[in-house]
């Protein structure tokens, strides 16, 4: 498809000039060509791709790219770095008030995710912050919103506030506000209706809220799949409300997310939080460096090792790295490795943050299951130990009896396992990849 | 007769179709200012057409999230027509994009594209997916309305058992369309929901079976399957069904709409897209770019959040839409 991350999009350009003494100005201008189209590819508002382009061209073209000897990872260096440092910094804290309780309102477009983030920032500030949030239901237009709160608020088991759909949201969120001093709630999370930034009317509305309750934190929920709609959304919300921070959500999508670094452009709020999942507990802090990674597709290399780093001990990570250098790694070993590497979450996000995993053969259009996971495991662990350290000796009686233990079927125990054996086949390619030159085609682009 | 004369003949002659495009004209009145009046920025800002030129257009194209393998495509086509035509004024280009426009939405089809299929003495099913928060119940609860109002005997089923209070909104649109729903309790199996649907319609001779479903990004391979199975299901029961599978969009979304529409593809072959929250200020583009890459069409645009801002998607209308201040300004 169209997505190609930058570091794919260089490849042509970068081929060009290796072996070239010097690059020269048309190399930077092509350069940044490439870099510009893959921005946009990523949703990033055009007129910030543009100002990001000039001050990248003004460092590229300077001494720093043109007399590296390595230009096309120059060049991207220098991008990520422009990027990063229009991301800004990391921002993850919500505002306490000095006098509880604080007060937080969320705001956004219809269908970004407001009442799901409302549940999980509650969930969130009970957990790692020990409070006790009231969540309030001032969204009384969409059919079944308040149903929606309340739902979760059971699922939560945490009170919520709600008075119907026929009383004025100013008016709801008032009345929440007494009942929150009466029970001592330390925060209260106003949910409202979703709206458009063009819809005069609710965008007064939410401005009478806001003088109402004088909120500590004003949430913008966005949708990280939008596209380059981003910069009015943001603008308009944020001219009005003077919001304190965004939460972009359904960031666990495959969108690159471009619509994050245009929001942060034009209204140089924070991003605070990230929504990664439908579950309540999948709210995260919002890390910009990754994000812009993300955004120029080259993996979330820093999420990755930061999660193998708390996930998988180091010691025994050396003997398995061992063990595939010697060829002697056994089934037992895979079902350990199994289990690290699920430990580490879902394993399709795993495979999103592996740069250029979509290029590899095989890996390209991999679909990852986590329930044919279950089967592998299941078929391992109906092998005998001697079978699990030498699978050579599997015949076809055996098969069938692995077959019937594991609930599975004499296929299934075949393509195991010979996608073990390829396995090992590419396990020693790699080592000897490492051991030789710079790896083919496997080289990370920033490591 | 230019393209653009045509195109504006084509509304003067007929009144219904007046009706149609002042409906979308309205909805799209934010849309339009911003497109159309990029395109006559830019053909105020440069008199010649050169690389410049092209590269700002390409922009602007982009802007309206048309999808940059579109945008290329169709820039490509400009260069060849503007060189083949000898055309050095940029006045003249601006016939030139919307007749590409055009072309790159209809292609080699008709207008037929756009019609829903629906069964003459039989029941019909459409199964409605996509991502969460574009608005699949609530396009749900007007598409009701509208077929309801055709004369349709419509029943709907209440497949979105996970979300919190999907299966109440659901209900709600049910009253107000006044049709009936179907459904179980949350948390139940959406196959199971879908299989009572179907029973349900067919005991009472309903005409149409609409199925709503849990929103997924289509990169949750496992939900993915769900909906597979969720479609399997209904062939089994009906032959021929689901007669429509439609593939909710949000108009805000960017380039991320080609993979939703590749990958539901994939799982439940899409038949046709509903355009929502057009009355926005997205520009919609994307639309150009799902048929150019995908062929697929887009069968309804929301244009507001009332029960009867529902319309059939109208290319034609669409693009007038677009182009209506450059169209008007030459009068």
């Amino acid at each position: 498809m169209a997505f190609e991350g930058l570091a794919e999009r260089l490849q042509g350009t970068i081929k060009k000039i290796t072996g070239k003494g010097k690059v020269s100005e048309q190399d930077v201008k092509e350069m940044t060509r490439e870099v510009r189209l893959a921005l946009l590819e990523a949703d990033v508002n055009f007129k910030v791709v543009k100002d990001l382009i000039k001050r990248i061209k003004e460092r590229a073209v300077g001494q720093e790219v043109m007399e590296s000897l390595t230009p096309g990872q120059q060049v991207i260096k220098v991008v990520k770095e422009e990027l990063t440092e229009l991301m800004g910094g990391e921002h993850s804290k919500i505002a306490t008030a000095d006098r509880p309780p604080t007060v937080v309102m969320m705001a956004g477009l219809q269908g970004a995710g407001k009442t799901t983030t409302t549940g999980k920032l509650a969930n969130l500030l009970r957990k790692k912050y020990n409070r006790s949030p009231l969540l309030v239901a001032c969204d009384v237009y969409r059919p079944a919103a308040i149903k929606q709160l309340e739902t979760l608020g059971q699922q939560l088991n945490m009170p919520v506030f709600s008075m119907g759909t026929d009383t004025n949201p100013v008016e709801i969120a008032e009345k929440a506000l007494e009942k929150a001093k009466e029970e001592h709630h330390d925060y209260v999370i106003i949910d409202t209706a979703g709206r458009l930034h063009l819809d005069s009317e609710l965008m007064d509305e939410l401005e009478q809220l806001k003088n109402t309750v004088n909120p500590h934190e004003i949430f913008l929920v966005v949708d990280a799949m939008t596209g380059q709609d981003a910069v009015n959304v943001a603008e308009s919300f944020n001219e009005q409300l003077d919001i304190t921070g965004v939460v972009l959500t359904k960031l666990d999508g495959d969108t690159r997310g471009g619509a994050a670094l245009s929001i942060k452009a034009v209204t140089d709020k924070p991003i605070k939080f990230a929504g990664m999942g439908e579950k309540l507990d999948e709210l995260e802090a919002f890390h910009p460096e990754r994000m812009a990674s993300r955004i120029l597709g080259m993996g979330d290399v820093l999420s990755l090792i930061e999660k193998a780093q708390t996930n998988v001990d180091e010691k025994k990570a050396k003997e398995l790295e061992d063990k595939m250098r010697t060829m002697s790694f056994t089934f037992d070993d895979f079902l350990e490795q199994m289990g690290q590497v699920k430990s580490m979450g879902p394993l399709d996000d795993l495979m999103a943050m592996i740069p250029g995993a979509n290029k590899m053969k095989g890996l390209k259009n991999a679909q990852i299951d986590e329930k044919q996971l279950v089967h592998v495991e299941a078929i391992i662990q109906s092998m005998t130990k001697k079978e699990r350290q030498d699978p050579s000796i599997m015949n076809a009686s055996r098969k069938k009896r692995i077959a019937k233990g594991s609930g599975t079927s004499v296929s299934q125990v075949n393509r195991l396992l010979k996608q073990f054996d390829e396995m090992k086949k590419m396990m020693k390619q790699m080592t000897n990849m490492q051991k030789g030159k710079k790896g083919k085609g496997m080289n990370l682009p920033f490591m | 007769m230019g393209f653009m004369d045509k195109l504006k003949n084509r509304f003067k002659q007929n009144e219904e179709n007046e009706e149609v495009s002042e409906k979308y004209k309205e909805g799209m009145k934010k849309t339009r200012s911003s497109f159309s009046g990029k395109i006559n920025d830019l053909i105020a800002r440069y008199r010649k057409v050169d690389e410049d030129f092209f590269e700002e257009l390409e922009e602007v194209l982009i802007t309206a999230d048309v999808g940059v393998m579109t945008v290329m495509d169709l820039i490509d086509e400009l260069k060849m027509e503007v060189k083949r035509q000898n055309i050095k004024d940029t006045q003249e280009v601006k016939e030139v994009i919307s007749e590409k426009l055009v072309e790159i939405y209809y292609g080699d089809d008709d207008e037929e594209i756009e019609q829903l299929n629906i069964q003459k003495d039989q029941l019909s099913v459409i199964l409605v997916v996509g991502v969460n928060g574009v608005g699949k119940t609530t396009s749900i609860g007007k598409l009701a309305h509208q077929l309801k109002q055709d004369g349709k005997d419509v029943v709907l089923a209440a497949g979105d058992t996970f979300r919190a209070g999907a299966i109440e909104q659901l209900e709600v649109w049910g009253e107000r369309a006044g049709v009936d729903v179907i459904k179980q309790g949350a948390g139940s199996d959406p196959a199971a929901v879908i299989f009572d649907g179907i029973k349900a319609a067919k005991s009472r001779k309903a005409d149409v079976l609409i199925c709503d479903t849990a929103g997924r990004l289509q990169n949750k391979v496992n939900l993915m399957n769900e909906l597979a199975k969720v479609k399997r299901v209904i062939e089994r029961e009906i032959p021929g069904a689901p007669h429509e599978v439609l593939l909710v969009l949000d108009a805000t979304t960017g380039q991320n709409a080609l993979n939703q529409a590749k990958t539901f593809s994939d799982a439940t072959n899409v038949t046709g897209i509903v355009l929502t929250k057009l009355d926005g200020s997205a520009k919609g583009g994307i639309v150009l770019a799902i048929r150019n890459e995908l062929n697929i069409p887009v069968k309804y645009a929301g244009l507001g959040e009332k029960i009867t801002d529902l319309q059939r998607f109208d290319a034609h209308a669409f693009v007038y839409g677009l182009f209506a201040d450059i169209l008007e300004e030459e009068e």
